[in-house]
């Protein structure tokens, strides 16, 4: 018993150790290789890493042919350009190649889809004109391209990396409660995955929804709070690890989570609620027509807060992590590369942390604005 | 990016820290005279600090 219990363990911690190892290795490969400096280098790829992109590439290298090859799957592109047009973004080439779909010619450029002719041009006509040079916070001259191209862009609706990964939690979340709501019927006591999930579910219900909605009226906004807890949190622990993930340092889902709270908190706000805002009690007449601006501007500050909150905290940190590898690559010698790796170590636990403590004040501060949306009045 | 709006960037950076300092700093004595409120007063200093962070990031894209 105890000897299969220290097993298990110990394949445990192997696995650990090998993701951290295959991580940093991920990391390097792309950075070592190629022409051009590598400082250019290092930041291009971070610029790489925080975008999403329509296909999902584990790894990369240029052969001694200078070559790209790339190892992962192709995604499928979903476009509207008068009409629906799907195709697979292997046809993409990376950027490198040009997609044929329905008589129309489209290719990546900096990650986004433009139509171009069959040789895949791409025009840039556009108000900002020539690239311009300009000098980086270290002095150094950067060629900075900001022409924007005037193709057309048809409307991406693409599964792209992001959206396989927020598909993925989806399923994960639902397999995972739904098996353990079925537990419950049985039996009182939770089994399996439901140990862990309970103290967490019981943590969002007693530190998180009762103190700030109340008692009598948390349970309807209980699902949503549980929802976005366990969504934020898996997804960034995902965006640890070496497969490049990152959703929630894309602003456009940091949006849609914030959008959801502001829906709920308007729809759910009461009477008490409106009269705060827009005629506030207990003040002089003349106040009150000052503060209602305030207060109406104040409902759209707050979800907003939330979505840079979360996107800021999460980009910072995958930037900085990513640096502080890129370091190693500088360094080149047996000082700083360990140095480095030390840090990025570190830093990578103090991301866990963050990461738990982004879902928890992502949740908690929408447990507190539904709360004023139900407070009864106690005048 | 210029030198001005770096500076401006930093220098409420530099406000936050001493904001989210100031608030982990007398959260820590608040809970050495009531340890039994130790739990709400972590929940009050995080929104706190949350909520100050936030203009720190503001600054941060702006700049």
């Amino acid at each position: 018993m105890r000897y299969s219990f220290f097993s298990k363990k110990l394949v445990a911690v192997t696995l650990l150790i090998t993701g951290f190892v295959s991580a940093q290795s991920h990391e390097g490969e792309e950075v070592e290789t190629g022409a051009h400096d590598l400082k250019t280098q290092i930041k291009e790829y971070i610029d790489h890493h925080l975008l999403d992109s329509h296909d999902f590439t584990l790894y990369s290298y240029t052969t001694d042919e200078g070559e790209h090859k790339y190892i992962g799957f192709p995604l499928p592109v979903i476009l509207w350009d008068n009409g629906l047009k799907v195709f697979s973004s292997a046809q993409l080439e990376h950027g490198e190649g040009v997609a044929e779909a329905g008589g129309n010619y489209y290719a990546l450029y900096h990650n986004k889809i433009y139509k171009t002719d069959a040789e895949g041009t791409i025009n840039f006509g556009g108000h900002h004109g020539e690239e311009t040079h300009e000098e980086d916070a270290f002095g150094e001259n950067l060629v900075v391209d900001d022409s924007h191209p005037s193709n057309e862009k048809p409307l991406d609706f693409s599964i792209t990396k992001n959206v396989v990964f927020i598909i993925f939690v989806g399923l994960l979340m639902f397999l995972m409660f739904r098996g353990v709501a079925n537990n419950y019927k049985k039996n009182s006591l939770p089994k399996g995955v439901g140990r862990v999930l309970e103290p967490l579910v019981l943590f969002v219900r007693d530190e998180i929804a009762i103190p700030n909605i109340g008692d009598h009226k948390y349970k309807k906004y209980m699902s949503y709070l549980l929802t976005v807890f366990f969504f934020v949190w898996i997804i960034n622990l995902l965006g640890l690890t070496p497969l490049g993930v990152n959703v929630t340092n894309n602003i456009a889902v940091t949006f849609a989570l914030a959008l959801i709270t502001y829906l709920i908190t308007t729809f759910s706000g009461n009477k008490n609620y409106w009269k705060h805002i827009f005629w506030m009690p207990g003040v002089p007449a003349p106040m009150k027509i000052i503060l209602a601006p305030i207060e109406l501007l104040g409902t759209f500050i707050k979800p907003f807060s939330l979505m840079i909150r979360l996107y800021a905290n999460i980009t910072a940190g995958h930037v900085v992590l990513m640096s502080i590898i890129g370091l190693m690559f500088i360094f080149q010698n047996w000082i700083g590369s360990p140095l480095s790796f030390v840090l990025a170590f570190a830093l990578s636990l103090l991301e866990l942390l963050v990461a738990a403590l982004q879902a928890y004040i992502f949740t908690m501060l929408s447990a507190l604005y539904f709360g004023m949306a139900v407070e009864e009045d106690h005048h | 990016m210029t030198i001005p709006n770096i500076v401006g960037a930093g220098l409420i950076v530099i406000g936050a820290g001493l904001g989210i300092g100031r608030i982990g700093g007398q959260a820590m004595e608040a809970i050495a005279r009531q340890p039994e409120a130790s739990g709400k007063i972590q929940t009050a200093m995080l929104i706190a600090a949350a909520l100050i962070e936030g203009i720190g990031f503001a600054a941060l894209f702006a700049a």
